[in-house]
């Protein structure tokens, strides 16, 4: 088992309570059958804003780093054999539902020294 | 306006005492055994906010979801501040999912589902009833987590003090931490072991509320309700619906019927023979005739079995003198044959001086044979007197009555045994 982290981006939030709620218990159902399996490892939203620090100078600018539609708005590490696999996983995500929706999977790299 | 009378603090006492028990079962289950101490802690904030905002604001149209919504809020800040702390685990697959922002709202609202409530008040039973922790703390702990009774209210029932009682819970709260139990309700192959556990401190429970070893009050029908309620837990439940769980819910309708007769106005004892049998509860002896019926599968026989079936026997017949003393001697002889108790011992003998005479009783006392273990027991010593007085030994009647005044702490029986005394003189 390798650890992949899954980058998402676009996708939206539907505005009234009950749909966002709704929506929200879609997110609970995928992860649910992640951590069912065990292959759940830790996910996050991130908010809009942030910063960004960037060079020797440690230059710090304000986001919003990209277009809205390709900034990253959450993440999540899961488990998977391979990366295929990982693929598979991912598109049980809800953030698919959307024409803009991007999960970008990436394995965790084992750094040899 | 006192504040003990503001509509507020009247509300407060009966809803609390029953949603406490429901959040704390759920926070339990939230925060794992090992924190039990937060899961209270969180509970204990909920009510006092409560009382708080509803002076000002006036009480809410659904108090309890009122008050489910602030602890389940109190439970994600608490979680947002403690996720990567040791000191919690969600490592489990249904608790991961509190970790992360995306599930946390979702996961909370499911786990306090009335629905599952039921169940999580199970599987906490359990975990107070759990073999590793001894009988008396697992009925403080029971009193305290359970039905809601405050440390005070619990010295108070057991005659201890607020000290005694708070080392017993925090014994139990150690035991929790060092072994992290889990909240489950057990396996097949277990089950039976484990009520058991359960139904006897149930049972020492409703004993505590039907003859009350606290000075001041003989009955104390909060508690026998409290145990009752724990009971009828186990009866809905198909895997704790066992025939010695309605046994024992019958058992204490039987004996909760009577409350009303035990007692005159001034709260003095009114004894078996003198009670007004129009004054017991038709209603509470045909739940427990329902009981009885369910209890009645399956070839074994708990020793709830025929405690039930005597107190079926006093609850059915007309009058005392009616009484099938036969009947119910043979059931003591089966119990004290399956359970070997002093107190089942006395209470043969009680049966044998109805059916046979005093003399034969006082036979049957000498003949016990670990008489040396019942010098301690009050009623050795009150059921010698009777038989005494029977037999018109005043002298002997009187300094055996005068033992059981000495040995019990109950002034409501101290009172009765001196107006057997009284009673020897005229």
């Amino acid at each position: 088992m390798k650890e992949y982290l899954f980058l998402f981006r676009g996708g939206d939030m539907p505005e009234a309570p009950e749909a966002a709620q709704a929506h929200m218990q879609k997110w609970m159902e995928w992860m649910g059958e992640l951590s069912k399996q065990g292959k759940f490892v830790g996910a996050q939203p991130l908010d809009k804003n942030g910063k960004n620090v960037s060079g020797s100078k440690k230059m710090v600018t304000d986001g919003p780093f990209m277009e809205g539609k390709e900034m990253v708005g959450g993440y999540l590490i899961c488990k998977a054999g391979s990366l295929d696999e990982a693929v598979e996983i991912s598109k049980g995500c809800p953030i698919l539902e959307y024409e803009t929706g991007i999960v970008e999977v990436r394995e965790i790299q084992e750094l040899k020294m | 306006m006192p504040s003990s009378n503001h509509p507020v603090n009247k509300l407060a006492d009966h809803l609390f005492r029953n949603e406490a028990k429901k959040m704390v079962a759920v926070l339990t289950k939230i925060f794992g055994t090992e924190n039990l101490q937060t899961a209270e802690d969180v509970v204990q904030e909920t009510l006092l906010n409560a009382i708080q905002i509803w002076k000002f604001k006036g009480i809410p149209d659904n108090p309890s979801a009122w008050l489910f919504r602030v602890a389940k809020n109190k439970a994600i800040d608490i979680i947002r501040r403690n996720k990567h702390s040791q000191q919690y685990d969600f490592s489990d697959s249904e608790r991961v999912l509190l970790t992360s922002e995306y599930t946390v709202n979702s996961v909370m609202e499911n786990l306090w589902k009335e629905e599952l409530i039921k169940d999580d008040l199970l599987r906490m039973m359990f975990a107070c009833c759990h073999p590793g922790i001894s009988v008396e703390n697992q009925v403080t702990l029971i009193l305290k987590t359970l039905c809601g009774f405050s440390t005070q209210e619990i010295a108070k029932a057991f005659l201890t003090s607020e000290e005694t009682i708070s080392k017993r819970l925090y014994r139990t709260k150690e035991f929790f931490r060092e072994h992290k139990i889990k909240l489950v309700i057990p396996s097949v192959d277990e089950i039976k072991n484990r009520t058991d556990t359960v139904l006897n401190s149930i049972y020492l429970l409703f004993n505590e509320g039907y003859n009350s070893t606290s000075s001041e009050e003989l009955i104390r029908k909060d508690v026998m309700e409290e145990a009752m309620m724990l009971c009828k837990l186990l009866t809905e439940n198909e895997h704790t619906q066992l025939p010695e769980v309605y046994a024992l819910m019958a058992l204490m309708c039987f004996h909760s019927s009577r409350s009303e007769s035990r007692l005159t106005t001034d709260g003095e004892i009114i004894l078996l023979p003198m009670q007004d049998r129009k004054k017991w509860d038709a209603e509470m002896i045909e739940k427990g005739n329902e009981y009885m019926n369910k209890a009645a599968v399956g070839d074994g026989l708990s020793t709830y079995h025929l405690q039930a079936a005597i107190a079926y026997e006093h609850c059915t017949v007309k009058s005392f003198k009616e009484t099938n003393w036969e009947r119910i001697l043979s059931y003591y002889e089966w119990l004290c044959k399956i359970a070997d108790s002093p107190v089942n011992e006395l209470n043969k003998i009680v049966a044998i001086m109805e059916l046979h005479g005093p003399e034969k009783a006082l036979n049957e006392l000498n003949n016990i044979k670990d008489r040396k273990k019942l010098g301690s027991y009050y009623l050795y010593h009150s059921l010698l007197g009777e038989i005494y007085s029977r037999l018109h030994d005043l002298n002997k009647a009187k300094s055996n009555f005068e033992s059981a005044i000495k040995l019990t702490r109950s002034e409501t029986e101290k009172k009765m045994l001196t107006n057997k005394i009284l009673a020897l003189l005229n």
